[in-house]
């Protein structure tokens, strides 16, 4: 109802997408994303002690779910959301009601290019998605899709149509995103290297999928993004995008859509502590060892033809072939699929869902201001 | 990282001459050339005379020693164009080999510095390839980057790369319907990565900008398969295309890696597209039939060797393609006929 501004930047798909935040401490650094991210809502998961308030700034329409929130509206499903981790934030993933997500870290700022423009990473992310992945057959120029890009000499022109476009994964300024033991061994070393590429990854190709500059569609890969059981009382950490990376891209190849990598990059301004990390990552630098091979050898049946179908079916074969690794992997297979019956519970009716009631009745949210 | 030393005398600049006046190309290439041996071989269908500027360490190759190298067995191999570089390949004894096309000359990057392409060719080659896993930090092993959180470290000692295929900038290489409709499509985007293709991943391999290891991979490039108007502008040739999906499938096979992306070249603007449509759409329909059957081929563990893929792929190719086209019967054929004259030159 109030009036607009004459001159307003255009906001590609600002009904049609959410932005997820996990955080612990505050959301200081959306100050810094406030002309890119200001018309878009957002979902603020917050972990770690509900009693805890958390600041955000005037001006963004958000919804905040801390883990009373959590444990209202999924109940004894819950237990497939982890407790400090920012793996809790697939929870947004869960309970938005739109098409496209965009997943972001506190601790990531707007990046420069070499130019020394602002890069508005989320419209990168959006022209990732809208346009198709082609991972069928490399494309030396990357992206062909990409202004002053096409297609190679010798890329068949009945592949030139590509595949939807799942996922688009984004890089990272400054500091890297470094296991705890390369991070020991190079403290120091800061990721300066702009490379001016989007790539699709390939079909049968895995990858570590980092959530911190993520976006992806939810229609066609939402029940996919579950990041696993992380954090207290789980005997794993920092292996959550992991974990939703490797599924996801099994499922993405086994339903023909796409991956994307490469642009846009933020400028990631923390090091966690690499001491802290190698307590959380230490099994899972050894259990990655089995875990890829596993991944690496699924093969998904022709009957599973949707997202959820597929990752049921996955939670079989995770069960069966890795449960003998750790009794974790047992605990995970049935959080996948606790997962998969909250995304259907919260996800099938077009009718308002309970959740978003619940979040309203809570914290502060403000509307949006003009 | 470790260090990468290039040993000069390990490297042949192989060049196929379809032009015969060389003088700027050599001249602009003199600084990252004239360290190294040249091996020069003059398209055996070229009239004129080769003018090459002196100062360089080169041999120069015309159609009289490719006539008394490959005697009576020339039969079916055709050096002429694009195909004469594969004499150069076949007569170097070095260990790697890179080969430019004649109308390149060196690119800038984006700090405005000219690019070496040898020395890039050579990291590429020397610095193990990730095939099995993708690193989101592209090439692990250089300088500011490293493998991601997340890569598995069994797989962090890599392959040996076989292949490195760079880049263009200006008149990059696409097919001439592209071209056609884009005539001023230039490409100026300068991609500072290079990274390893995934196993099992097939790409174009444009031969306008390459270097291999010849001790690895070297009998896997062959001048096997020709278009019926094949011409000397590149979007009127696949013969590289056709090469480098052999070279991918036989590295997937023995475990060795394909890289892709630096370094650039500058290609300059040569021939008409629209002209070029007008002979043959060929070699763009052929490769609907070429690429399925590479990303499809699978080799047995009996081939241990460049030398036993490429028989094998030559016999795939006859029994699998070759009623849908004879130019594969031909290139099945091509392929045999070059494994023999390989062992026989190499003497191995």
């Amino acid at each position: 109802m109030s009036s607009k501004p004459a001159s307003k930047v255009v906001a590609p798909l600002k009904d049609e997408l959410d932005i997820v935040i996990p955080t612990i401490r505050n959301l200081d650094f959306l100050e810094m994303w406030r002309p890119f991210f200001e018309q878009y809502h957002l979902i603020i998961v917050q972990d770690g002690d509900p009693s805890r308030k958390i600041h955000v700034p005037e001006g963004f329409d958000y919804e905040l779910y801390n883990r009373n929130d959590i444990n209202r509206i999924l109940g004894p499903k819950a237990s497939c959301i982890s407790f400090k981790d920012s793996a809790c934030r697939c929870f947004g993933f869960l309970v938005s009601k739109k098409k496209y997500i965009f997943t972001i870290d506190d601790d990531c700022f707007v990046a420069k290019d070499p130019s020394g423009e602002e890069i508005n990473a989320l419209a990168q992310h959006i022209h990732n998605l809208l346009t198709p992945a082609t991972p069928f057959f490399f494309n030396t120029l990357y992206d062909p899709y990409r202004e002053g890009a096409d297609f190679v000499r010798g890329y068949p022109f009945s592949m030139r149509e590509g595949a939807p476009t799942a996922v688009s994964h984004g890089l990272w300024l400054n500091i890297p995103d470094y296991d705890a033991p390369t991070q020991l061994v190079k403290p120091r070393e800061r990721n300066t290297r702009y490379v001016d590429a989007v790539l699709t990854i390939p079909k049968g190709t895995l990858f570590p999928m980092c959530g911190m500059n993520l976006a992806f569609n939810r229609e066609l890969i939402g029940a996919a993004m579950y990041f696993g059981l992380m954090g207290d009382g789980q005997p794993i950490g920092r292996y959550d995008d992991m974990w939703a990376g490797w599924c996801t891209k099994v499922i993405t190849d086994h339903l023909g859509l796409g991956v994307k990598t490469g642009l846009p990059y933020i400028w990631h301004s923390k090091a966690s502590n690499p001491f802290v990390n190698l307590k959380k990552e230490y099994k899972g630098i050894y259990w990655q060892e089995e875990i890829i091979p596993f991944f690496q050898s699924v093969v998904l049946s022709k009957e599973s033809t949707t997202v959820q179908k597929s990752y049921i079916e996955l939670s079989k074969l995770v069960k069966e072939k890795l449960g003998p690794i750790d009794p974790y992997f047992q605990k995970l297979a049935d959080a996948m699929v606790t997962w998969i019956e909250a995304w259907d519970e919260l996800n099938s009716a077009p009718a308002a869902a309970p959740a978003a009631d619940g979040a309203k009745k809570d914290a502060s949210s403000s509307t949006k201001k003009k | 990282m470790s260090e990468v030393t290039i040993k000069n005398d390990e490297v042949d600049i192989v060049i196929g001459a379809i032009q015969s006046d060389l003088t700027s190309f050599m001249e602009a290439w003199r600084p990252f050339f004239s360290n190294f041996h040249l091996i020069v071989v003059k398209d055996p269908e070229l009239k004129e005379e080769l003018k090459i500027p002196g100062g360089f360490n080169l041999h120069v190759y015309t159609k009289s020693d490719i006539d008394r190298v490959v005697g009576s067995s020339a039969g079916s191999i055709s050096f002429s164009g694009y195909a004469c570089r594969y004499f150069g390949y076949l007569v170097s004894r070095k260990k790697y080999i890179i080969s430019v096309d004649d109308d390149c000359v060196p690119a800038k990057n984006s700090s405005g510095e000219l690019i070496d392409p040898v020395s890039q060719h050579i990291i590429n080659l020397s610095t193990p390839a990730t095939p099995f896993f993708f690193n989101t930090l592209y090439d692990p092993y250089c300088e500011g980057a490293d493998f991601v959180r997340g890569y598995p470290f069994s797989l962090r000692t890599g392959v040996e790369c076989g292949l490195s295929c760079g880049l263009w900038l200006n008149l990059a290489d696409f097919d001439a319907p592209t071209q056609a409709l884009k005539p001023t499509l230039k490409n100026t985007r300068y991609v500072d990565a290079v990274l390893t293709v995934p196993a099992r991943s097939m790409l174009p391999v444009s031969g306008i900008n390459i270097a291999f290891n010849a001790e690895l991979v070297g009998p896997a490039l062959t001048p096997a398969f020709r278009l019926a108007k094949e011409g000397n502008l590149r979007w009127e040739t696949v013969e590289d295309i056709w090469t480098g999906m052999c070279v991918k499938v036989i590295c997937d096979h023995l475990r060795l890696g394909v890289k892709s992306g630096i370094p650039y070249v500058w290609r300059q603007e040569r021939g008409n597209a629209i002209e070029s449509l007008k002979k043959e759409w060929e070699g763009v329909k052929l490769m609907e039939d070429v690429v399925p059957f590479f990303q499809s081929l699978r080799l047995s563990e009996t081939s241990v060797t460049a030398e036993d893929c490429v028989v094998e792929i030559a016999a795939a190719v006859k029994e699998r393609l070759g009623s849908v086209n004879p130019k594969f019967v031909s290139a099945a054929a091509t392929m045999v006929e070059w494994m023999k004259l390989w062992k026989r030159v190499r003497g191995q």
